[in-house]
């Protein structure tokens, strides 16, 4: 146990040593999850507006009325312009869609309403690198057109004189059964555009057609009663990464280990009476230890600065601990297969890598293919940052993260079972 | 004297290739053996076996009747290494290198505490206690690197090439610190393929080349071995008859003669011999602008086994 210890102690005074090393092994960590944090809207109550451009070629009431609308909604960031100026926009990626309502759309849009007449076309100009934004401009635009065309009809100027020339249009007309419900309704809206307005009501405007509904948001997480308060895109950021960075310091770890075995060092710790197994425990458990505290600090940071909630204390550290075991499993085993520094540092990058993206730590894991999320429980790293992200944002208790804290368990095991057989053959 | 250590017929291959073919010897307390052999004979691989690195493929390692092995054989407990490459923790203080050092023998930490303050002193290095060896001399790294298989006062020490890359006074230092420790009764193994170093220290030479044992030995058996014992160096005025030549190598007490350009080198089986032979060349004729005797060095011995020079 003393030679254990002393190892164990070697090697957190040498990692205390370097300074520079310590500073950037929890700062990096740090300021890239907090980037991508507030790339995912970490920073913002919501999403950023879509920033458009409206090209307003039309003199009518409702046009103009459209404009006014479309300004309003939050959820745009809109800039009027020419049609060339939307058009250069557009193609530059200034802006990520341009409007563009023609001359004559008011009238025109009317007589379509209730005449059958040919529909006005609103010109719509996109990014086709977002093609999701076209949709969603289109929904916004058509709500606003909706609204205010039909406002129009029912009550404004525009739209009593709209609705008699459609009228007139369906008298000169063969009266089948479909014109003649078609007069019923015109005479009926007629009348109503002529009835007075209510008192308290001057100036106003009769409404037009609306959506027949609103929408009331509810972020769930895992536990409502106690857990924390919705989603913090920061406690994913940091668990994706934090789980990353600590795995660089396991490959760290085992191109170190593979240094010391070329050298002198390697042979005076085997000549003296330990085993290697316990060279290796130890170096794993330094790891560990190190690994451990810095997640640990990683995450003060995240709730102390981004206010991330744990939601259960002995569930984080049961999880920070199995994911520090990992690591150092990890570095061991680079350490026992690696030929030389060098060609294991590359190999070992490349696995991390590929580990930490299918855990799900750069995209979330829900945007890969089924099978991908299936093959993805084979890493290590997806069971860690879906643990951290249950503990945090979801609410979960420990209990809850067991499954995850297990499968940590079982690969740390498996990856030192690999390493010490692997060592005992290259030193029997 | 107790047999300290003892090999027996030790072999190891890698591969196709013999490294160590049947090694054995002996070693008693307090006594010095000096391994020699050039580059690729078989030397570290000994070492490696000799402290318990590598599994010999057949044979035994013993000290003091226990079995050396890979692993955490207790009698490794009475062997300190003192690797070829330095091994040392670069960045960690010369005091926590040998604190750790002790730790793996198990040495008690108050214990260890005092050890380390003495090391420091057998070592000269006592003032850069707190000072990592990465702001040391090669010189000092070696002196610490020897220190650091004292920790726990071995009864053998295992020097696997010492002095690679040292310049000569800290090779003396070295030097000075390794006879302390054998007036101290401490066994050494030291391996060199300079003769030289192990001439200076040791009690008894083994000479190893293709992984077997040419010579066991003290130095004084080895060195009458060697036909010559001293050696007569002339530098000529001018080339000599070669009927000099023969006569010469008829005389009692010759044992060679060799020409290289005017100098011309005579063999003698005892320095005693010298001045004989130098009254023979006067009579003879011989015109010499100077002579010089010296005694045959024992890195000869290794010529006259193999036919090649230690240092190939």
């Amino acid at each position: 146990m003393t030679a254990f210890l002393a190892l164990v102690r070697k090697d957190l005074i040498l990692f205390l040593h370097d300074r520079r090393a310590l500073l950037i092994s929890l700062a990096l960590p740090i300021i890239i999850a907090s980037f991508f944090g507030f790339l995912f809207g970490g920073g913002a109550k919501g999403g950023s507006a879509i920033e458009i451009a409206l090209v307003l070629q039309d003199t009518s009431k409702a046009s103009a009325d459209i404009a006014a609308g479309l300004t309003r909604d939050p959820s745009l960031a809109v800039a009027r312009m020419t049609v060339d100026e939307a058009r250069a926009a557009v193609g530059s990626g200034k802006r990520k869609a341009a409007i563009v309502i023609p001359a004559g759309f008011g009238a025109a849009a009317g007589d379509a309403l209730f005449g059958g007449a040919a529909k006005p076309e609103i010109g719509l100009l996109y990014d086709p690198s977002q093609p999701a934004v076209l949709s969603m401009v289109k929904g916004m635009l058509t709500q606003q057109v909706m609204q205010v065309v039909s406002s129009e009809m029912f009550g404004g100027a525009g739209g009593r004189e709209v609705s008699e020339r459609s009228l007139r249009a369906l008298e000169a007309r063969p009266q089948d059964a479909d014109t003649v419900a078609l007069r019923g309704l015109l005479q009926s809206v007629i009348k109503y555009q002529a009835l007075p307005q209510k008192e308290g009501e001057a100036g106003a405007k009769k409404t037009g057609l609306t959506t027949p509904f609103t929408t009331r948001e509810e972020g769930v997480n895992g536990n409502s009663d106690a857990g924390p308060a919705g989603y913090n895109a920061f406690a994913h950021s940091f668990a994706g990464m934090g789980v990353q960075f600590i795995l660089f310091m396991g490959i760290e770890m085992g191109t170190s280990l593979l240094h010391a075995r070329r050298s002198g060092v390697w042979h005076r710790l085997l000549a003296a009476p330990v085993s290697l197994s316990t060279v290796l425990l130890a170096r794993a458990a330094s790891s560990a230890l190190i690994a451990f505290v810095i997640l640990c600090v990683i995450f003060a940071f995240a709730v102390l600065v981004f206010h991330v909630q744990i939601a259960s204390l002995p569930g984080f550290l049961g999880l920070a601990l199995c994911f520090a075991l990992v690591t150092a499993s990890f570095g061991v085993l680079i350490a026992a297969f690696g030929k030389t520094p060098e060609a294991a540092r590359g190999l070992a990058l490349f696995a991390t890598l590929m580990m930490v993206m299918l855990g799900g730590a750069w995209l979330p894991s829900f945007l890969f293919p089924a099978w991908l999320q299936q093959a993805a429980l084979a890493v290590p790293t997806k069971w860690a940052i879906d643990g951290f992200d249950a503990i945090t944002w979801r609410g979960m208790d420990a209990v809850a993260v067991l499954p995850a804290m297990g499968a940590q368990l079982g690969f740390a095991l498996l990856f030192a079972a690999l390493a010490v057989w692997r060592f005992r053959k290259m030193e029997g | 004297m107790e047999v300290l250590l003892e090999a027996s017929n030790l072999a190891k291959a890698y591969g196709a290739r013999r490294a160590v073919d049947g090694v054995s010897f002996q070693l008693r307390a307090g006594q010095t053996l000096g391994l020699i052999g050039p580059n690729g004979a078989g030397k570290s691989t000994t070492v490696g076996m000799l402290c318990g690195l590598l599994a010999p493929d057949a044979g035994s390692v013993r000290v003091r009747g226990q079995q050396v092995g890979p692993g955490a054989s207790e009698a490794k407990r009475r062997i300190g290494l003192v690797p070829q490459d330095l091994a040392l923790y670069e960045d960690l203080p010369a005091f926590e290198n040998l604190m750790l050092f002790g730790a793996l023998y198990g040495v008690p930490r108050a214990l260890r505490r005092e050890r380390a303050a003495r090391v420091l002193e057998q070592v000269n290095l006592a003032d850069r206690a707190r000072d990592r060896p990465s702001t040391f001399s090669g010189g000092m790294k070696r002196r610490l690197n020897i220190g650091a298989a004292l920790m726990h006062a071995p009864e053998l020490l295992v020097l696997d090439e010492p002095t690679v890359g040292v310049d000569p006074q800290s090779r003396n230092a070295i030097f000075d610190i390794l006879e302390r420790l054998k007036g101290d009764g401490c066994a050494l193994v030291y391996t060199s393929h300079y003769m030289e170093e192990v001439e200076r220290l040791a009690d008894q030479i083994v000479v190893i080349d293709g992984g077997k044992v040419l010579a066991d030995d003290t130095p004084a058996g080895l060195q009458r071995r060697l036909p010559s014992q001293a050696a007569l160096r002339v530098e000529l005025a001018g080339a000599p008859e070669p009927v000099m030549l023969e006569g010469l190598r008829a005389m009692a007490g010759v044992t060679g003669v060799r020409m290289e350009g005017l100098q011309l080198e005579i063999g003698l089986a005892h320095a005693d011999d010298a001045l004989p032979v130098i009254g023979w060349l006067e009579r003879a004729g011989c015109q010499a602008l100077g002579f010089a005797t010296a005694r045959t060095r024992l890195e000869d011995i290794f010529l006259h086994l193999t036919g090649r020079s230690l240092r190939d």
